[in-house]
């Protein structure tokens, strides 16, 4: 009954092409957005923060990143972990190799290193699509994998291998406690969901979605096929490195490349493809229910085992939890290749039209 | 008719084309003059959809030469013949799917928006007031094609023939001095015809578009064409004004087959 | 020189095995356009069925006749393929047709997990060993040619000697029998086959079958070298790399794309891997045939697509 459009006209275009057309939707999200800034830090303990909440706001903005690139531009992408991978690693350099850089900056140019190698791996997608190009961002991930585990000067030369950073200020305001990590995040990606959001309604975004959709045609209106897939590359790489660099600094502190491998890469694709494949709400579904799921599962398939009399050991856990994802990413891409975002979208449509749906 | 038809615009000399052994094209040379509409006619696999590619750069050809108002043109990509003037629709509707109708539209515009990745991304300034300029333009051609009602509808669900409204909409949005239809009534019944008729004349009639036109339907050809070129097997069999081309016996062969 | 040789034919050896990995994704993709990621997990989960097979058929035995128990477990571990090639076809490709490549391929990634979860969870989780009676010893031979000879691992030798066979009654079953020449014309045009009555669904059945079978093959001489484990799913990591280099719908591509990435490897590991701290067999392949796309996208063997309008 409350969430009706009706009487809401738009007279100018600008007034049509705002991001929430519908006036109860712009204050949900503005909602949903204070109660995060402000209801959040006081209702929630540090587990929360340290286990759910921080991974989940940097995993959702690197799926932002694969999402602009994977679902927006139709490039697939199997080497995402690589990219989160260079945005840490550069920002760890720019860090602990240039006196006085704020930690903003560092992860700023990290991302920016992240951007300029995305261009360079993207090049192959000129020549090459789906399938080979899966595999050409394959190639970034095993180079990376290497190349930050053997070159000794990409981690300052670290006797073990492994990096870490420490106090991080930012404006006098030091991110030490969860609570304060969390508010980082939270406001970082606030501002990089804006920005992916304005880009996919923009000019750039129209090319993107115009390859995905058909390359061919795009390139007879005029659409150049470089510009617009090294610009999905670059801003997709962009994405995913301030994230690995957030990752890095913030959630893990110290770190090696394990961190960053193939598997991260796949996990940041299902992300996507569960939560809605070229929808920005989407990443952060996709990214809460795969934070979530595995944290779930292990809380609740022991005692469900504990109900029946049967005792189910971690692997099993691990075990199903593979089963369940695999089934998962199987059934969305058949019942539904938009995902989570897909279904949100079919129950604000119920919701308009309740409680008189005809 | 008041328009009056210009020179030469777009002349194509002994174009050949090969996909390895397969002769698509051999030895075609033919002229387009400014502000008409020529027809491209001719049996199924005589090459013309090979002859718009060639004219909108997706087909390099080995042999002959292109000149576009009198300089030769070299090869090119598609986007640089679509940014030199020449837009088309497809015969097979390359609409993008998962977009709206006014975004399938607003990327016809692509080439006229200048504003850089950072304003947009910030969606600021002259971006931001770029954007609702061609917006603009982009609803007049909406109101022109009389498809309002489906403006924020995904292209996807929507029936063939407001598709192909839509597919030339797109190329409208381009503002093109050239504009190639391919087969734009493939399909359709005869109201949507009369409709996509009475389009393409009136876009030939108030912007002066030169429209190069493929079409099946000999009625709607006859009708609506200045010239008719004629291709079969990938060779030019006749060429010049409809009642010339109707009654040149090659053509006539051609479409009846040797017997007649 | 004798050394050359000899990690040249270690290359070789090593080839001759991603070239049968390569092969499982080369069918699958020639008969149903689905780039089969899941190619590895299959090879894990075949050699898992296999070892546990093969380990309670001994045990029920009373360990009398190994080869007995072996033959007892490869016919088991193929009709567990079978069910897989099944369920596969039943339950995810047959309501994905006429889908774009990009989503079949994501469709194999979780299809990768599925089969490596339920493979553990049935099978588990343990490095089991396979032991079908291959000679491990090495031998020397070229004596006389060479100062020292050439050490050759006899087990390596039979192992290609038995991927080479594979390969060959792959090809004429390709190209003699009728149930080959169907898969031929489902590679060519799933519409077109199926209007001239060839039955899609049971094509794929068998095509993912006989994957199924190479996988288990592949499974069975990575298994008795190196025994059971889940990094056999990475296989196919290493195997991707042989088809786009081969061409992804050449089954000679996939040979002599595997030979050429495990030569490469080897080589690649001896000579320049010193100089930059080594481990480099990993990405050197996939730069290669990175490098090679580039100037050749459909790959040695594939067919050159021609894009229409």
């Amino acid at each position: 009954m409350l969430y009706r459009e009706n009487g809401q006209f738009k007279t100018s275009y600008a007034a049509d092409q705002q991001v929430f057309t519908i006036a109860q939707d712009k204050w949900f999200v503005l909602g949903v957005i204070a109660f995060a800034f402000i209801g959040v830090p006081m209702l929630v303990d540090e587990y929360m923060f340290r286990a759910i909440l921080i991974p989940f706001l940097i995993l959702s903005l690197a799926a932002l990143g694969v999402n602009l690139l994977v679902g927006y531009c139709g490039q697939i992408t199997l080497g995402a972990g690589a990219f989160m991978a260079i945005g840490a690693y550069a920002a760890y350099n720019f860090f602990v190799r240039i006196e006085g850089m704020p930690v903003v900056l560092a992860m700023l140019l990290g991302g920016g290193v992240s951007a300029a190698m995305g261009v360079l791996f993207g090049i192959p997608s000129l020549r090459v699509r789906g399938l080979y190009l899966a595999v050409a961002t394959l190639a970034a991930q095993f180079f990376c994998d290497w190349a930050f585990l053997r070159i000794s000067w990409f981690t300052n030369d670290s006797s073990s291998g492994s990096v870490s950073v420490s106090n991080l200020k930012m404006f006098g305001w030091t991110i030490d406690s969860p609570v304060d990590k969390y508010l980082f995040c939270l406001g970082v990606m606030v501002v990089f969901a804006v920005l992916a959001k304005n880009l996919t309604r923009a000019t750039v975004g129209r090319q993107w979605m115009a390859i995905r959709d058909m390359d061919v045609a795009a390139e007879v209106i005029g659409i150049r096929p470089m510009y617009s897939k090294l610009s999905a590359f670059a801003v997709s790489s962009f994405f995913v490195g301030v994230a690995g660099a957030m990752w890095g600094f913030i959630h893990l502190g110290s770190w090696e490349p394990a961190a960053f491998s193939v598997d991260r890469s796949f996990q940041l694709l299902f992300m996507v493809i569960i939560g809605g494949l070229g929808s920005i709400l989407g990443s952060f579904f996709g990214a809460a229910f795969i934070v979530v799921l595995p944290i779930f599962l292990n809380q609740f398939l022991p005692a469900l085992g504990d109900l029946v009399g049967i005792s189910i050991s971690t692997a099993a856990v691990s075990h199903a939890e593979l089963i369940i994802f695999g089934s998962l990413i199987v059934f969305f891409l058949i019942v539904e290749p938009h995902g989570l975002a897909r279904l949100w979208s079919i129950a604000k449509e119920k919701l308009r039209l309740w409680p008189f749906p005809h | 008719m008041s328009r009056k038809i210009g020179d030469v615009i777009l002349d194509l000399q002994n174009i050949s084309l090969r996909f390895g052994g397969v002769k698509a094209l051999t030895d075609i040379s033919f002229n387009i003059r400014e502000h008409e509409v020529r027809a491209i006619i001719g049996p199924n696999g005589a090459g013309k959809s090979s002859m718009l590619n060639v004219i909108n750069g997706v087909y390099h050809p080995q042999d002959g030469k292109i000149f576009y108002r009198g300089a030769e043109r070299k090869k090119m990509e598609p986007h640089m013949a679509a940014s030199t003037g020449i837009a088309r629709t497809f015969q097979n509707i390359g609409l993008f799917k998962g977009m709206s109708v006014l975004d399938n539209i607003m990327t016809g515009r692509t080439l006229k928006m200048k504003s850089n990745l950072l304003l947009q991304a910030l969606w600021f300034g002259p971006a931001r007031s770029e954007e609702l300029a061609h917006r603009r333009k982009v609803e007049e051609i909406i109101d022109f094609l009389e498809i309002q009602h489906i403006r924020k509808t995904p292209v996807g669900r929507l029936p063939y023939g407001l598709q192909k409204r839509v597919d030339l909409g797109r190329a409208l949005a381009m503002e093109p001095q050239i504009l190639l239809l391919d087969e734009p009534m493939a399909g359709m019944n005869v109201e949507e015809k009369q409709d996509m008729c009475r389009f393409i004349l009136d876009v030939n009639d108030q912007f002066g578009t030169t429209i190069v036109l493929i079409e099946h339907d000999m009625g709607v050809v006859m009708d609506i064409s200045d010239r008719v070129v004629v291709l079969d097997y990938g060779k030019k069999i006749g060429d010049g004004l409809p009642d010339e081309v109707r009654s040149n016996p090659e053509v006539i062969r051609a479409y009846l087959g040797a017997g007649h | 020189m004798g050394f050359f040789i000899e990690t040249l034919i270690g290359g070789l050896m090593a080839g001759m095995l991603y070239s049968l990995v390569a092969l499982g994704f080369v069918l699958i993709f020639k008969s149903s356009g689905v780039f089969n990621f899941a190619q590895g997990a299959m090879v894990l989960f075949a050699a898992l069925a296999m070892a546990r097979f093969s380990e309670w058929a001994n045990h029920a035995l009373g360990g009398d006749s190994l080869l007995l128990a072996n033959l007892i477990a490869f016919v088991g571990a193929g009709l567990v393929m079978l069910l897989v090639a099944w369920v596969v076809e039943r339950f995810v490709l047959r309501k994905l047709v006429n889908q774009e490549g990009a989503t079949l391929l994501m469709v194999t990634l979780g299809i990768t997990y599925v089969l490596e979860g339920i493979g553990q969870t049935v099978f588990g989780s343990e490095i089991y060993n396979i032991d079908v009676g291959m000679p491990k010893d090495p031998v020397l031979m070229f004596e006389s040619v060479f100062e020292g000879g050439i050490l050759i691992n006899k087990e390596d030798f039979i192992a290609a000697l038995i991927a080479a066979l594979l390969v060959g009654l792959l090809s004429l079953f390709f190209q003699k029998t009728p149930v080959g020449r169907a898969l031929r014309a489902v590679a060519d045009d799933h519409q077109a086959a199926l209007s001239i009555g060839i039955p899609l669904n049971r094509i794929w059945v068998i095509v993912w079958l006989v994957a199924g079978i190479v996988a288990l093959v592949a499974g069975i001489i990575w298994g008795s070298k190196l025994g059971v484990q889940f990094s056999l799913a990475t296989v196919a990591l290493r195997a991707l790399p042989v088809v786009i280099l081969g061409g992804l719908t050449s089954v000679p591509g996939a040979i002599v794309g595997g030979l050429i990435i495990g030569v490469g490897e080897k080589l690649s590991e001896v000579y320049i891997g010193p100089m930059v701290g080594g481990g480099i067999e990993i990405w050197f392949a996939y730069v290669l045939a990175l490098v090679f796309l580039l100037f050749r996208p459909q790959g040695l063997f594939g067919e050159k697509i021609i894009d229409r309008v």
